[in-house]
């Protein structure tokens, strides 16, 4: 079992890895965000198979740090939108 | 019955990567943002809820498989949260950003 746990894990980071070819092409910052918020939640399935195939403790606690840090990320590029703007949010 | 909970196991874990590989592939082929919004929510909520259905029969003890339905809940409720708030920020400021 904790083999198939992590091939499961190796194809999540995968398939998400190739997703942030998202992020080098956009064409706009919305979908650069969503190419990190899939990035997140892969990262946290990933981490929860790990955890469970390898018995480590602790893991369980990381991926529950970044589901919150996912959420705030995609947080912060929304308000930050919101109050610079299209214009002033995409840094040049 | 340990046999049963380990066939449950493997297939919600794999119907979660096919979920997974298909929110990736909606990223990645779909042709506007919205419809690529979509796609990804697909995979953040049902994709990592199959892998977490699939991990619980395997969790040791109680508390653990609870905090398994934690993370998921947690990513649940901030997903429903982002996608709202990035599509409207799609409707508002349109699709140059």
């Amino acid at each position: 079992m904790p083999d198939f746990l992590l091939t499961a894990a190796v194809f999540i980071l995968f398939t998400v890895a190739i997703g942030l070819v998202r992020i080098l092409y956009g064409p706009c910052d919305a979908d650069r965000a969503m190419a990190a918020q899939l990035f997140g939640s892969g990262g946290i399935a990933t981490l929860l198979l790990v955890a469970s195939a390898t018995r480590a403790p602790g893991v369980e606690d990381v991926a529950m740090g970044l589901a919150l840090l996912a959420a705030f990320a995609s947080v912060a590029f929304v308000s930050s939108i919101a109050t610079a703007g299209p214009e002033g949010a995409d840094g040049e | 019955m340990s046999f049963a909970l380990n066939l449950l196991s493997v297939t919600a874990i794999s119907a979660g990567l096919i979920f997974f590989l298909a929110g990736t592939l909606g990223l990645l082929r779909f042709p506007d943002t919205l419809s690529r919004l979509h796609a990804l929510t697909k995979a953040d909520n049902v994709g990592l809820g199959l892998v977490v259905i699939g991990l619980l029969p395997l969790a040791d003890n109680m508390l653990a498989g609870l905090k398994l339905v934690v993370v998921w809940v947690l990513v649940q409720l901030s997903g429903a949260t982002v996608g709202q708030l990035i599509a409207q920020s799609i409707r508002r400021f349109g699709q140059t950003g």
